[in-house]
């Protein structure tokens, strides 16, 4: 015979106590129109944070050197995304690990990014109509041995560390850069253009509403961190919690950004991974509080509901 | 007539389902049909549902702080649907749209301010305790996907914090392993789920949420506890542990 | 309201103003809610009365 779980007795539980009539369709409308009131006041006072997005196009018209440094070595396969790892490509360098525990590793690559190919290899091999310089530059550097490549970009690169801008065309000291300058002429052109902001989005279908590939191509560089620095939202500004402009952000995220302030996390290599996992354990005691001694006496031991219920003790 | 009518085994209807298993109640509907709503009705009559009293100890300013998040959620749902069906460009470009982006996202400051001062208050009254622990943990189910449909919320701006929240949060979810399925990257992807399927989520969780508080009724103050009255208790069943 | 925040430094805590006003109003509001008197009614029934 199956046991039934007994219904709440109400009556039972409340004896002794007295009842008070209490209109909740009516609280629930006067904090309806309330809250309306309030919302639309702050609305209509202070309106809401709308700072416009960054385009390749922008970062290439007012950062040019720092566009083409970062074409480069996103070329060299050696930008941050480059060699990222799961899930975008094979790489290793931004894998985050506890110990043998690799999720990250486990998960493997799902939204595949081969920088290289797909920030400019592709883009400019899409731009050879009509203009056979570029095309005799891609293929003088397709036939060229990976090491002979790698031995352009770097001396590319480093050479750009001392780039000047002569009649918008990023200038760089003479040296052995092969097919490079080419290359990286003719992307920055294209970026100008915006037809890089469209290529990396599109990438051969019409439709596509995944911007994986502008926005890593994007985060590489210096002038996308600049832009963020300048609205104080990086992370050693406690940037998690902030919002542009003079708006409250996020301040449920206090505890989450708060670890990334401290030690060990603000030196570690895996602190996302550790942040996630504490933050995951603390979550897990914040549901279980009301099995977890001591956690759920504190109230008993601070009696703040000696305030809520005051009137009830009085009696 | 008490206020927990239905749980009476006395009460002639519906059919009740009161005792501790000694036997089946006069009127047990057979099947499934009657089963599901034998186990509804004794929870949630509308008496329950929709009462006109409520425990004298329910007066204090504290106990408004869940219907204002309440309150609050609704018009965060209401402007969410204004701004959905005016599509995500909308806002950049209209002034009317740049408003009822401000209510949106106002409306979520008060949503989440309301909701945490909710917390405190249960936390200070330690509102799970006589069987309630259930309708605590889902609060705080409801407090972390709601933390998650506002961070997608901040994805789908299509603006510069869009951008770079989306930049560096990916870090942390890749680190994770789920980095390829939840790719914070793919605008596509964070905005199904902020506009359809996470507001779905919130909403069932909520109303859940409410349902438990209304059926188990609210919970008595610290240091004055529900003491099971030995001949009454057990023919009722008592409240739930 | 587009310029820059000021923020609040303290040990290692930076916070921005308006973070900083958003949790104060919260503490007040809660602290408000705690003592403020709420409007009574007589009470009129035990719950264990019949009406």
């Amino acid at each position: 015979m199956r046991v039934r779980r007994a219904p709440i007795d109400k009556a039972a539980y409340y004896r002794g106590i007295p009842m008070v009539p209490y209109d909740l369709v009516k609280e629930f409308a006067i904090a309806m129109v309330a809250m309306l009131v309030v919302v639309l006041v702050l609305s209509a006072v202070l309106s809401s944070p709308d700072v416009p997005s960054a385009t390749i196009q922008a970062w290439a018209k007012s950062d040019p050197v720092d566009f083409v440094t970062t074409a480069a070595t996103e070329l060299a396969g050696q930008s941050t995304t480059a060699q990222y790892g799961p899930p975008y490509n094979d790489g290793s360098g931004s894998i985050q690990s506890l110990g043998p525990i690799v999720p990250q590793q486990w998960a493997g690559v799902h939204v595949a990014v081969n920088a290289p190919l797909d920030f400019v290899l592709e883009p400019l091999s899409q731009a050879t109509v009509g203009d056979q310089t570029l095309a005799s530059a891609l293929s003088t550097f397709d036939a060229a041995s990976p090491a002979q490549q790698q031995k352009w970009l770097g001396a590319y690169i480093q050479a750009l560390g001392s780039a000047t801008l002569t009649n918008e065309q990023v200038t760089v000291a003479s040296g052995d850069y092969g097919p490079v300058p080419t290359l990286m002429s003719r992307l920055l052109g294209l970026a100008r253009t915006g037809g890089l902001d469209a290529l990396l989005l599109t990438s051969d279908h019409f439709y596509q509403t995944d911007y994986s590939k502008p926005l890593l191509f994007l985060g590489d560089g210096g002038y996308f961190v600049g832009l963020a620095q300048d609205q104080d939202l990086t992370g050693t500004q406690w940037g998690m919690m902030n919002e542009t402009g003079r708006y409250p952000g996020q301040a449920w995220l206090w505890l989450y950004t708060l670890w990334y302030q401290i030690p060990p996390f603000n030196t570690a290599s895996n602190a996302d991974l550790l942040v996630v996992l504490a933050m995951t354990v603390l979550s897990l005691a914040l549901l279980l509080i009301p099995f977890i001694p001591g956690l759920r006496d504190i109230p008993r031991w601070i009696p703040i509901h000696r305030l809520i219920w005051r009137n009830h003790y009085q009696r | 007539m008490t206020e927990a009518g239905a749980g009476n085994p006395e009460a002639a209807a519906p059919p009740s389902t009161g005792g501790a298993g000694s036997g089946d109640g006069p009127e047990r509907e057979a099947g499934w049909t009657g089963a599901v709503r034998d186990r509804l009705t004794s929870r949630l009559s509308i008496d329950e549902l929709l009462p006109t009293r409520q425990p004298s100890y329910v007066g204090s300013w504290v106990y408004v702080f869940g219907v204002v998040t309440i309150a609050a959620l609704v018009w965060v749902v209401v402007s969410g649907v204004v701004l959905a069906l005016m599509g995500s460009a909308w806002w950049h470009t209209s002034s009317l749209g740049h408003f009822f982006n401000s209510i949106h996202f106002w409306s979520v400051q008060m949503f989440f301010i309301f909701m945490v001062l909710h917390f405190w208050g249960q936390y200070w009254g330690a509102g799970w305790r006589d069987g309630r622990a259930k309708t605590w943990m889902v609060g705080v189910v409801i407090f972390l996907f709601s933390i998650v449909t506002a961070f997608t919320g901040y994805l789908v701006q299509q603006n510069f914090d869009s951008q770079w929240i989306a930049v560096n949060a990916k870090d942390a979810v890749n680190s994770t392993g789920l980095g390829g399925f939840f790719n914070v990257l793919n605008f596509g992807q964070m905005y199904g789920l902020h506009v359809m399927l996470l507001p779905i989520g919130v909403t069932l969780l909520v109303v859940i949420h409410v349902l438990q508080v209304r059926s188990r009724g609210v919970v008595r103050p610290i240091g004055d506890p529900y003491v099971p009255d030995a001949a009454q208790g057990s023919a009722s069943g008592g409240p739930v542990r | 309201m587009n310029q820059p925040a000021p923020y609040v430094h303290w040990g290692f805590i930076l916070i921005s103003l308006p973070n900083l006003v958003l949790i104060v109003v919260m503490l007040a509001l809660f602290v408000a809610a705690l003592i403020a008197p709420f409007p009574h009614r007589a009470a009129h029934h035990r719950a264990d009365d019949d009406d």
